[in-house]
């Protein structure tokens, strides 16, 4: 037996590798909850309540699917380019310390709506800063940058508990290790009243579909493409790898860093060191199970959401540990990456 | 001077062996690995799987070894899945080792909740005690240094003998190498790259889980969640420091383990001056400067990461 690649992959096929994947990765993990001792379809069904069955479920879904689209975008760009960004974490929480230092700082004298894009782009740009190194390393001298920002991800850490608990320390916080807060001014708009979801649901699929745009119209994202899929073809075709690298980890970075700015001022209004549940690491799963394509990630981190939400509420209603849903989500990544590789290849004996 | 003072008492050298020996593990299992022309990123969750596997089989009554036994299994097969999904499959190296990572670690926490209920301290087990080497260990000095290491630690030391030797002097060890060199010349000579790829990653897989298993049975006598703490991903960048070879991955570790252990004194020594988290940062920033260094230099596998598939190119 032997793998052959396919002349041409069907659209069915490509729209079927997700669904099956998922549903494999689902009945694998059901095993899994069967040795907790819990029927899997009372669990999933549970895990579908949780995260659908009330105003307040939908909107917390929503409101968690919110960064997961940004770090999911911030993968997939990367990935397209073969850059291997999987710093998402570090630069979430560059972004968020920055939009924390400016919220709370800066909100005096500026109309609200100017502050709050300023406080954005700040973040996007501490976030895209942070990138910049380890691909600069990569272009200059060679440098893997897997490991690079792999590690920087915990350097990051170490700086935003060092900032918390010294100049950025909030001394009404009563010790906790906690930024100071954004100024209520500042903070973004919701989008549902008694609830926690902002307008960066919003942003984030504005996003989503701004990148879709430069990737599928306009030069750049075809050298992106370009770069991903041939390095030495695309530099023979004139393009400038360092060059349209460094664009994509400013993308790449930016949106990461906007992630953690949107959870600073649309959610938390400060930062602590469990701002993020490892958004930067579920993104690379929610670009994977897209495909790497910037609406899809809008689908899947919705996917995402609901699994980490839904597991959430049914491990307190039924007592799997939610641990479950980090493990539902790593084996549909797994899952993802096998079923993609038949939309590509087939067996033949 | 009381910041070189620390480098004459003999408990900073003997930390610096405990600290390195999980590094060793892991570095020797990635450099195998990396050797055949994988690149194994599963392995920080490869640790943490294996720190709680260990620790399990301890706590439920196991012997200590028994605990190092089924971690190094539980390594191999995870190793297993990552050799099946990138060798014979030739799925991309980066992210289905990520994808390893996530899937064990958080495979480890949920079965280590599913079998201790939450408790506000974690349950401790007897680790393994200092082992004293007899008549070496009576050296003043030294003796303390070197020669009163728990067993895993010499385990590591001859690990690093024998995979040296292996990669160098075997037949077996020639065809590892050629593998990640060029695996269509192995294909040539009548050997099966496929099946010495698969071989090299769950050998490589199960040291990374001894690596993380010497965490819960020597270091800690307990297991909690994000204990491996991006030991892997330092062990992935001590590689390119060795340039892929065993005896400089030891050299690697050891530096690595003296600045740590050497950050963890000063702390003591300067006290509130310098905020401890700068400290805690000295081993990240200290393994990408080593990557900086090393980069140039590296005598990289000419086939690592790149698949293969018969009558491909």
């Amino acid at each position: 037996m032997r793998l052959e690649r396919r002349t041409q992959s069907s659209l069915a096929l490509l729209l079927a590798a997700p669904v099956i994947a998922i549903v494999i990765a689902l009945a694998l993990s059901g095993g899994l909850i069967a040795l907790a001792g819990v029927n899997p379809l009372d669990a999933y069904a549970a895990m579908v309540k949780g995260a659908f069955g009330s105003r307040l479920s939908i909107s917390e879904t929503l409101t968690r699917t919110t960064p997961l689209i940004l770090t999911g975008l911030a993968a997939a760009v990367a990935f397209r380019a073969r850059l291997w960004n999987i710093g998402g974490e570090g630069q979430l929480y560059a972004g968020a310390l920055v939009a924390a230092w400016l919220g709370h700082n800066m909100a005096a004298g500026l109309p609200t709506p100017l502050a709050i894009i300023l406080i954005m782009l700040a973040g996007m740009l501490a976030g895209a800063l942070l990138l910049l190194g380890p691909v600069l390393l990569r272009l200059r001298l060679g440098v893997d940058e897997v490991v690079t920002t792999l590690i920087l991800n915990f350097i990051v850490l170490l700086f935003v508990s060092m900032m918390i608990e010294g100049p950025l320390k909030d001394p009404l916080a009563f010790g906790w290790p906690q930024s100071v807060p954004v100024d209520s001014d500042v903070m973004l708009p919701k989008l549902l009243s008694r609830s926690r979801l902002h307008i960066g649901l919003i942003i984030a699929i504005l996003a989503a579909f701004v990148i879709w745009i430069v990737q599928s119209r306009t030069v750049f994202g075809m050298e992106t493409k370009a770069a991903g899929l041939n390095t030495r073809a695309a530099s023979f075709a004139g393009i400038k790898l360092g060059r349209t690298l460094l664009g994509v980890a400013c993308i790449s970075g930016g949106m990461a860093g906007l992630a953690g700015a949107i959870e600073v001022t649309g959610l938390k209004g400060y930062v602590t060191l469990d701002l993020s549940p490892g958004y930067g690491y579920s993104g690379i799963v929610v670009a994977m199970l897209a495909a790497l394509h910037p609406v899809g990630v809008v689908i899947t981190a919705l996917f995402v959401a609901i699994v980490f939400v839904g597991a959430d509420a049914m491990s307190r209603a039924l007592g799997v540990p939610s641990f479950i849903a980090d493990v539902i989500v790593s084996i549909s990544l797994l899952t993802m990456l096998v079923s993609l590789l038949f939309t590509t290849y087939r067996v033949r004996r | 001077m009381e910041a070189l003072d620390i480098f004459a008492t003999a408990s900073l050298w003997s930390a610096v062996l405990r600290i390195a020996t999980p590094l060793i593990f892991g570095t020797l299992g990635a450099l195998i690995c990396e050797r055949a022309g994988v690149l194994n990123l599963g392995i920080e969750g490869i640790m943490t799987l294996g720190a709680m596997v260990a620790w399990m089989t301890v706590y439920q009554g196991g012997n200590l070894w028994m605990g190092l036994l089924v971690a190094a299994l539980c390594g191999g097969l995870f190793g297993l899945l990552h050799a099946l999904l990138t060798v014979p499959l030739g799925l991309s190296q980066h992210v289905t080792g990520l994808g390893i990572t996530l899937f064990a670690s958080s495979l480890t926490y949920y079965v280590y909740r599913l079998s201790l209920p939450v408790t506000s301290s974690p349950p401790t087990i007897e680790p393994f005690q200092p082992l004293a080497i007899p008549g070496l260990s009576d050296i003043p000095f030294f003796g303390e240094a070197f020669f009163t290491q728990t067993a895993p630690t010499y385990l590591a030391l001859f690990a690093v003998l024998l995979t040296a030797y292996l990669l160098a002097r075997t037949p077996l060890g020639l065809a590892i190498r050629m593998t990640g060199e060029n695996p269509h010349a192995v294909e040539a000579q009548g050997l099966n790259p496929v099946r010495i790829r698969i071989g090299a990653i769950v050998a490589g897989s199960a040291l990374m889980a001894l690596g993380g298993a010497f965490l819960t049975t020597a270091t800690f006598n307990s297991f909690f969640p994000t204990m491996v703490q991006g030991r892997g991903w330092v062990c992935i960048a001590l590689v390119v420091f060795a340039s892929w070879r065993p005896g400089k991955a030891l050299l690697g570790a050891l530096l690595f383990a003296l600045f740590d252990a050497y950050q963890l004194r000063l702390q003591h020594v300067i006290e509130s001056a310098i905020p401890y988290q700068l400290f805690l940062m000295v081993p990240y920033v200290l393994s990408i400067v080593a990557l900086v260094v090393m980069s140039r230099r590296a005598k990289v596998p000419q086939a690592l990461m790149a698949p293969y598939r018969k009558g491909e190119r």
